[in-house]
Parts: structure tokens; C-alpha cells; sequence
């Protein structure tokens, strides 16, 4: 089967305008950076006075800027991004199939894969849009202090493949139903579940408790956030959305069948 | 430019359409008319690629639209039962996320976008959100959509489906513009709808083609024999007998005081003696007139046959 990416461009970039013609952009992006600041604000603060107090009682050097920081606020940007990502997702399929609209799309010269290419590109593309709004954080950090650029850059890349996980699923779910809430919920729900598949892997067996960690979301990205990028983790992220988006393929391809 | 042969669509085990064979010609306009549920909507949608067929093959312009779906979706425009826009768009916005989505050149854009907008009358909307649209323009913007990219083969589903008498002629004209330079299928339930825009009618009943033929010929074939109206004031049994010992008469159904004197084919020259008769036994005669079969009666018959057999 062909593909085009001028194809699946197209479809992108009119369900990225779609986010910002409808309140759910400005919604999700204003949410999203009153948190965000408000973590980064107190993140900064906290370690601040703990410094202060490091040097106070002589304790020594205190907490690294990417200890204190940069961990701390990458980390609390993936937990509220698996919150956001469902609201970005959920309209993706099941919108353009409550409305009927997808009949346009696949009566287009145009293959499913470029439909589903286009739909995750765009929800990518804002999800990148807001992290790319809170590039000013490491702006701040570089300015005043002197944190590791290396460790940021791992923490922003990774953020952004774990953010493309949800993404992926998002996409996956919302092709399975009409009902936007639903996609949204199974969304959240699935996101969660494979953040927390490793609690089990300390009650399993040693072969299954490193079956369990390698399909952990957030175990892969320990080392993102240490600074370490490990090929092993990027592949698996990969892995991760290109499963789904080839699930998305068979649902909708199924559905045509039906 | 279409031929279609043996297609048979199930869902599950009930079949929605049922080894349908037919040719269009190019340029040709066909109306593809049946009540709801008859399976036209779904011969509309294997017909664009939206869905695969059971069996039986259906070729597009010389593409088979299951081998080469591809290049028989870029030579097709279609308008579904509820056209496929999107809400929060902008008219103009959305024929050139459709034109884009159709192949339709960088250069050649602005051109065919202008194209549709005129041709569908939505110039003085073309800035406006089609949510904020009324349905007749919301159709219309629809109908824009399938034709951007000028296809060869346009497929309408109920293209006048909830629009104003004025909209509808508009609509209907339009249509009639498009003969010769577009092949045109379009489905209906409402058969004034064909009749004023299609050149041949395939009927179609719980999947299967019933007829198949020109407007004339249709309603021509089924004039089997006259029917009368004859109104009285006076229906006594003695007069209804004396009507039909009229010779020539076939039947005759009485409701109160409307009698309906159905006459033998090829005895159309009976009215002065019915007239006499009823005069004759003083039924007080109030109204008398030939009812002419409609294509409405023809597709009415059509589409029951089966539950008389």
C-alpha cells in the first residue's frame, strides 16, 4: 500500500486548526500551563530553601539542579499529560464517525494509513505545542543557574515519547466507538494501567517481573530523566505507538467490513 | 463508465443487496429510485469503495473498486444521505480541505474551488461556519464537496433530502446541468425526484432490481387498461349492476358513494355509455373522471408485487 506523507499532512494539519477553532486547545493549553507553572514555581522554591538549609547546617553541596528541578518537573509534566492526552485523543475517530464525516475520508483517494498517520500527527503536534510552550522552565533554569543541557534535552525528548504513547492509544481507542466520553475514559484508563503493570512484577517470577518492567510506560523512562538515552527505551516507545496505530488499522478496517 | 455485475452485500445474514447487475453509460443521469431500506444507500456506498461487497464485481471508469480503489475514489464524488462536513469549518476552507484530499493540483485549486462555490450558489456564504448554516445550504456545501475535483462519476444519496421547494428545483437544475459532462447516479424515494432529473430509472425493492427503463416506457408499460372515477348520490345496487353490465367493464369497486370502474384494456371509448347508464338509473351522477396512472402508481405496484404473490 502507498503512502503519502503530503496526504496524511493534509489530514493532519486540518484536525490541528480544528483544535484551535474549537475551546479545546485553549482549554487543555491554559490548563495545563497554570499547573505546570504553579509545580514549576514550588518546584523551584522547595529547593531553594532546601539549599539554604543544606548550606545553613553545613550538610554539604545539597540537591543538583537536575535532582531538585529538572526531574521533578518532567516527571509531574507525564503524570498531567496522561490526564490531558485523553481530552486532546477522544474527538479524533469518534467525532468524525458520530458526525458521519469519515464517509469523506474514505470515499478520498486517500489509504487508511494516512488517514490514522494524519489524525496521530495532529494530536502529536499539539501535545509538542504545549511542550514546546514550557520550554521557557529550561529557558529560566539556563539563564540563572547552571543545569546539565544534556539532561534536559532527555527529559524533553522523553516526555514527548511517552506523551506519543498516549497519543497512539488515544487514537486507538477513539476509532473503536462514537462516543467521545468513552474514548476518553478507555484512554485514561489503558494509560494508567501500563504506568502501573509494574506493581505486579514484584509479587511475579523473575522472568515475568522483566516481562512486566519492559512493558512499564514509565520504566523507560528512568533514564530519559537521568539523562540517558538508551536506544532500548526509544525502540520500545516506537513499538509502543506503531502497535497501536496498526491496531487503529485493523478496527477500521474491520468496521468497513461490517 | 459503470458496471456492476452479481453484487450482493450481507450484513451478517440478512442481505441488503441481492446479485444487482447494471450499466451506466457515460453521461448518462440514472435515477436509482426505492422506498427506504430498499438497499440504495448501500449499492451507493460499495459503489464509492466506502464499503467492500459480499461477491460481484462493480468496475468505476474501467477500475474495479475493490482491486483499484485508489483511482476509482479520485474519479468518483460523492454525496452521502447526510452530507459530510465538518461543523466548525469554514466553507471555502473545507472545498479546499476536500479539493487537497482529492488530488486536485496546487494550481488548479483556487480555480475549482471557485468552481463548486458558483456552481452550488454559495458565493455569498463562502466566509461563513457551516454549523451556522441552515440544512438546505449545508446540503448544498455537500454537494460542492463531491464536485470539486470534477469527477467523471458523480453518486448523490437523496441529494434534495430536507430541503425547500425552491431549494429543491435549484438543486434539480443543477443536476440537469450536469448531463453530458458528469455520469450521474442518484437515489430517491420520492419519484417527482427522478422523474424531473434522471433519463432512466432503475427501481429497486428489498435488494433486487424490479425494473429497469426509461421514464417513458416505464409508465407506459403499465398502462394496463383505464380506471374511472364516478362519484353519486344515489349508489342503489340496481344501478351499480347496470354499470357493469356495460360491456367492456371489469371490475367495479364501490366505497359509500365513489365507485371505481376499472375497463378492459383497449376499450377506452366507454364514458358516454357509463355516463347514460348511471343517468339512466337515476343515480344522480356528481362527478365522473379518468384516472391516468402515475409513475407514483407504477412504483407503488413495483415495489408490492411481492406481497401480492
Amino acid at each position: 500500500m502507498s503512502f503519502q506523507i503530503k496526504k496524511a499532512w493534509t489530514i493532519a494539519s486540518r484536525d490541528y486548526r480544528t483544535y484551535f477553532t474549537s475551546p479545546i486547545a485553549y482549554i487543555v493549553i491554559a490548563g495545563f500551563l497554570v499547573i505546570m507553572g504553579w509545580m514549576f514555581f514550588f518546584n523551584l522554591n522547595h529547593f531553594a530553601m532546601q539549599n539554604v538549609q543544606f548550606k545553613q547546617y553545613g550538610m554539604g553541596k545539597g540537591m543538583s539542579l537536575t535532582e531538585g528541578v529538572i526531574r521533578p518537573l518532567y516527571g509531574n509534566m507525564n503524570v498531567i499529560f496522561l490526564f490531558l492526552v485523553p481530552f486532546i485523543t477522544m474527538r479524533l475517530f469518534a467525532e468524525e464517525r458520530k458526525m458521519q464525516t469519515i464517509q469523506l475520508l474514505m470515499t478520498s483517494p486517500v489509504t487508511l494509513t494516512e488517514i490514522i498517520v494524519g489524525k496521530f500527527l495532529s494530536a502529536l503536534l499539539l501535545v509538542a505545542t504545549m511542550l514546546g510552550l514550557t520550554a521557557v522552565y529550561p529557558v529560566v533554569l539556563l539563564v540563572c543557574g547552571n543545569p546539565d543541557p544534556g539532561t534536559l534535552l532527555t527529559n524533553f525528548v522523553g516526555t514527548l515519547l511517552l506523551a506519543s504513547c498516549y497519543v497512539g492509544m488515544g487514537v486507538l481507542f477513539s476509532s473503536m466507538t462514537e462516543n467521545q466520553i468513552v474514548a476518553g475514559a478507555l484512554t485514561f484508563a489503558a494509560g494508567l494501567f501500563f504506568w502501573l503493570i509494574n506493581w505486579a512484577s514484584q509479587s511475579a517470577g523473575p522472568v515475568w517481573s522483566d516481562f512486566l518492567d519492559y512493558l512499564s510506560l514509565i520504566q523507560h523512562y528512568n533514564n530519559f530523566s537521568q539523562g540517558i538515552l538508551d536506544s532500548t527505551d526509544v525502540i520500545f516507545y516506537f513499538s509502543f505507538v506503531g502497535l497501536s496505530l496498526f491496531f487503529t488499522h485493523r478496527v477500521l478496517d474491520s468496521y468497513r467490513w461490517r | 463508465m459503470i458496471e456492476v455485475s452479481g453484487l450482493t452485500k450481507l450484513y451478517g445474514q440478512r442481505s441488503a443487496v441481492t446479485d444487482l447487475s447494471f450499466t451506466v453509460k457515460s453521461g448518462e443521469i440514472v435515477g436509482f429510485l426505492g422506498p427506504n431500506g430498499a438497499g440504495k444507500s448501500t449499492t451507493m456506498k460499495i459503489l464509492t469503495g466506502f464499503m467492500p461487497a459480499s461477491s460481484g464485481t462493480v468496475k468505476v471508469n474501467g477500475f474495479d473498486v475493490f482491486e483499484q480503489a485508489i483511482e476509482v475514489k479520485r474519479s468518483v464524488g460523492y454525496l452521502p444521505e447526510n452530507p459530510p462536513v465538518y461543523f466548525e469549518m469554514v466553507v471555502e476552507e473545507y472545498l479546499k480541505f476536500a479539493a487537497r484530499l482529492h488530488d486536485v493540483p496546487k494550481n488548479r485549486m483556487k480555480e475549482a474551488v471557485e468552481s463548486a462555490l458558483s456552481r452550488t450558489g454559495l458565493l455569498q456564504v463562502r466566509k461563513r461556519i457551516i454549523g451556522n448554516l441552515s440544512k438546505g445550504f449545508r446540503q448544498r456545501v455537500g454537494l460542492a464537496q463531491a464536485l470539486v475535483h470534477d469527477p467523471k462519476v458523480l453518486i448523490l444519496d437523496e441529494p434534495t433530502v430536507g430541503l425547500d421547494p425552491v431549494q429543491i428545483i435549484e438543486i434539480r437544475e443543477l443536476i440537469k446541468s450536469l448531463k453530458g459532462r458528469h455520469t450521474v447516479i442518484l437515489s430517491s424515494h420520492i419519484l417527482p425526484e427522478v422523474t424531473a432529473t434522471c433519463e432512466r430509472i432503475i427501481v429497486i425493492n428489498k435488494g433486487r432490481i424490479v425494473a429497469e427503463d426509461s421514464i417513458e416506457r416505464l409508465t407506459g408499460r403499465m398502462k394496463q387498461g383505464l380506471v374511472y372515477h364516478l362519484d353519486v348520490k344515489n349508489p342503489a345496487p340496481a344501478g351499480i349492476a347496470a354499470l357493469r353490465s356495460v360491456p367492456g367493464v371489469k371490475e367495479i369497486s364501490v366505497s359509500g358513494s365513489k365507485l371505481l370502474i376499472e375497463i378492459l384494456p383497449e376499450q377506452n371509448e366507454l364514458r358516454d355509455r357509463l355516463v347514460e347508464a348511471a343517468v339512466h338509473e337515476k343515480m344522480g351522477v356528481l362527478e365522473f373522471a379518468p384516472e391516468t396512472r402515475s409513475l407514483e402508481d407504477v412504483f407503488l405496484q413495483l415495489t408490492t408485487q411481492e406481497n401480492h404473490a
